[in-house]
């Protein structure tokens, strides 16, 4: 088969518009990242994660600084998030995790409060104060409940450093 | 040789000389395709053997195949040219394939075989541009272009003017004189076959009736005789219409 | 009664010897894609008449396809209030579905008929025996870089289906409906994950370009060497390529997930 410089130029074009759109579906789209080995790894163990995935966005103030990578159940029968964020990101040790939700209904995320220790979390530490997602169910339920008692405000199911 | 169940060939034994033209004469859907088709081993008979070139064909796998081949050419009724491709590439490839001749090198042997066959300046054509007499001589130029030891030309003649008929004829006669080729021919062209054939293969009631064109024309079986002297007799009326040609 | 179990036995019995000439035709083409010499110029005037000149349709389809979900979509979620997850029924609905299959079904019509047709007059014309007479393997040279191509183009033509969608969506929702861009984009990119959508998409597209290229390549390998059987063969790579497909879509998204 006789080769053309012209086709070969248009075939050539058509395969790299293919693969642009693949890409851009990957990594734009999909999410996909090459960076995991370079960004700053995090742990947070939570009692209870309600409806948080791998993929759901972690935010300081509102703005986006990384993603959960994976979510495992550890020997305390806890759930341990993996969180993989922006490389120079400084947290302070005494920063803590919470899981949101956006809106009523929305999708879950995690939410980091910057603390004000001395001392920085290192690639692969864990951050030790968190707050469980908020089930609405449950929250009504503790609602009445406290309600009943008289109203002695509960603490929102915290546990930092628990023993 | 069964094509479902219409048997074709029965019991059916012939031989072709070396260095000699055979002509495999036969009415219509009488088998003279099928046996240079199955010489080229493109279709293998329901059983027998069938040696070629000192190899029996049947059985062999395709790779196998690949190799008699290398020693056979094949002129197709219809020019079985690649049709995406200009004359000069469809003679040129085949050496592209087979060989580790240059550029220059197969340029020169494909002009030399072009003019051999009488064309020149059809490089650029397209198959379709072509006229049927030029098809065929292009078809045997591809045919011819490796040196083979035997010729397989299925209705050289089908299809063509009376004076294509006899400059094919006359380009097949010198072909065999000046290479030595060993040329199977298949056709119903009486006239052509009483002047080129050396020895015929005549296929009656899917059995083979051989001998030379003079021999069969005055065969002591009445309707051997008659099929030659009829056809000859009726020539001039019947000529230019006589073949079906198959093109799609 | 017996008469029709019989012709049930019959059709079953040619279903499977085609299945089994279709694995065995596979295995060659297989054999040939990875012997030498590759065929480069053959391969990449395959990828022009199989991927490029299918553009044109596959972007119209795809922006067309985007526009209606874009529509549809919004007019069923902004019932719920929901319609900032545009982008994600939009995304979702393109990638995981509409995406590979339609862009396989119009690569049927448009390329594998095609295909079908020429190798079939190949066929008609004895110009496949003729290169079998050359000693040239005409699956080597014709059917492979046909299949490969197909296999080869069918992925990069469904991610362009579907970014050619996502922006059809976007221009409906966002442009005409008033749904917020930054809304739209970042609930695209929420609800996609690129392993079990995107990756299950490519996977999909894959799959079907080797099977629309098999199919294709087959039906005009195998055909009856006549006008009426190479028109025969076209027909049927449209229907039989259509319906696997179909089926095919089905099994892997029960086994894939996506």
């Amino acid at each position: 088969m006789n080769r053309s410089p012209r086709r070969d130029l248009i075939v050539g074009l058509f395969v790299l518009a293919g693969l642009a759109a693949l890409a851009y579906l990957s990594m734009n789209v999909g999410g996909l990242t090459f960076r995991n080995q370079g960004g700053l790894m995090l742990y947070a163990s939570f009692d209870e994660i309600g409806g948080l995935k791998p993929r759901a966005p972690v935010v300081i103030a509102g703005v986006k600084v990384g993603q959960v990578v994976d979510i495992v159940l550890d020997d305390d029968y806890r759930a341990r998030v993996r969180m993989d964020l922006r490389r120079d990101l400084k947290l302070p040790v005494d920063s803590t995790a919470s899981i949101v939700t956006a809106g009523l209904l929305g999708d879950q995320y995690i939410s980091i409060q910057v603390g004000g220790d001395d001392r920085y979390l290192e690639n692969g530490g864990t951050i030790t104060m968190t707050e469980s997602a908020l089930s609405l169910e449950r929250l009504i339920g503790k609602f009445i409940y406290s309600f009943e008692r008289g109203g002695n405000g509960s603490d929102k199911a915290s546990d930092g450093g628990k023993p | 040789m069964r094509f479902g169940t219409r048997p074709v060939l029965i019991d059916f034994s012939c031989e072709f000389p070396g260095g000699r033209i055979s002509v495999v004469l036969g009415g219509s859907g009488a088998g003279k395709t099928t046996i240079l088709r199955l010489i080229g081993g493109l279709i293998q008979p329901q059983e027998g053997r069938i040696w070629v070139a000192g190899t029996n064909v049947v059985g062999l796998s395709e790779r196998q195949l690949y190799e008699v081949r290398r020693k056979l050419g094949m002129m197709f009724q219809g020019g079985a040219l690649l049709n995406s491709l200009t004359v000069y590439e469809n003679l040129a490839f085949p050496l592209r394939e087979h060989t580790q001749l240059s550029e220059q090198e197969i340029a020169e042997r494909v002009h030399a075989t072009l003019a051999a066959v009488g064309l020149r300046d059809v490089d650029h054509l397209l198959p379709g541009e072509l006229s049927g007499g030029m098809i065929k001589r292009v078809a045997l130029a591809r045919a011819i272009l490796r040196d083979p030891q035997i010729l397989l030309c299925d209705e050289p003649f089908s299809g063509l003017d009376p004076i294509s008929v006899k400059r094919i004829e006359a380009l097949l006669r010198r072909i065999n004189q000046e290479r030595g080729i060993t040329m199977i021919v298949s056709s119903h062209h009486i006239p052509s076959t009483m002047r080129m054939a050396h020895h015929v293969v005549l296929l009656w009631d899917h059995k083979a009736v051989q001998g030379t064109p003079q021999e069969l024309a005055s065969s002591p079986d009445p309707q051997i005789a008659d099929f030659f002297n009829e056809e000859l007799h009726e020539e001039g009326v019947r000529e230019p219409q006589h073949t079906p040609v198959h093109r799609w | 009664m017996t008469r029709f179990i019989a012709d049930l036995g019959y059709a079953t019995i040619r279903f499977i010897l085609e299945l089994g000439r279709i694995a065995a035709f596979a295995a060659d083409v297989g054999r040939a894609v990875i012997t030498p010499p590759a065929r480069v110029g053959a391969f990449v005037a395959e990828l022009f008449n199989i991927g490029v000149l299918s553009l044109l349709i596959i972007c119209v389809s795809g922006a067309a396809v985007g526009m209606v979900l874009g529509l549809q979509g919004y007019n069923t979620l902004v019932r719920f209030g929901a319609e900032e997850s545009l982008g994600a029924v939009v995304g979702l609905s393109l990638i995981r579905e509409l995406g590979p299959v339609l862009t396989a079904l119009l690569t049927t019509g448009r390329a594998g008929s095609a295909t079908t047709a020429e190798i079939g007059t190949m066929v008609a014309t004895e110009q496949l025996d003729g290169l079998r007479m050359l000693a040239i393997d005409p699956v080597h040279l014709v059917v492979a870089p046909k299949t490969l191509a197909m296999v080869a183009a069918m992925p990069l033509l469904s991610a362009l289906f579907i970014v050619c969608g996502l922006a059809g969506g976007y221009l409906v929702g966002v442009a005409l409906m008033g749904v917020d861009a930054g809304n739209y984009v970042s609930s695209l990119q929420n609800a996609v994950d690129f392993r079990d959508d995107v990756l299950g998409s490519v996977l999909k597209a894959f799959v079907f370009g080797i099977l629309v290229g098999l199919i294709s390549t087959f039906r005009g390998y195998t055909c009856q060497p006549t006008s009426a059987g190479v028109s025969a063969a076209t027909t049927s790579t449209v229907v039989v390529g259509s319906v696997s497909v179909l089926l095919f879509d089905y099994i892997i998204t029960a086994l894939w997930g996506v």
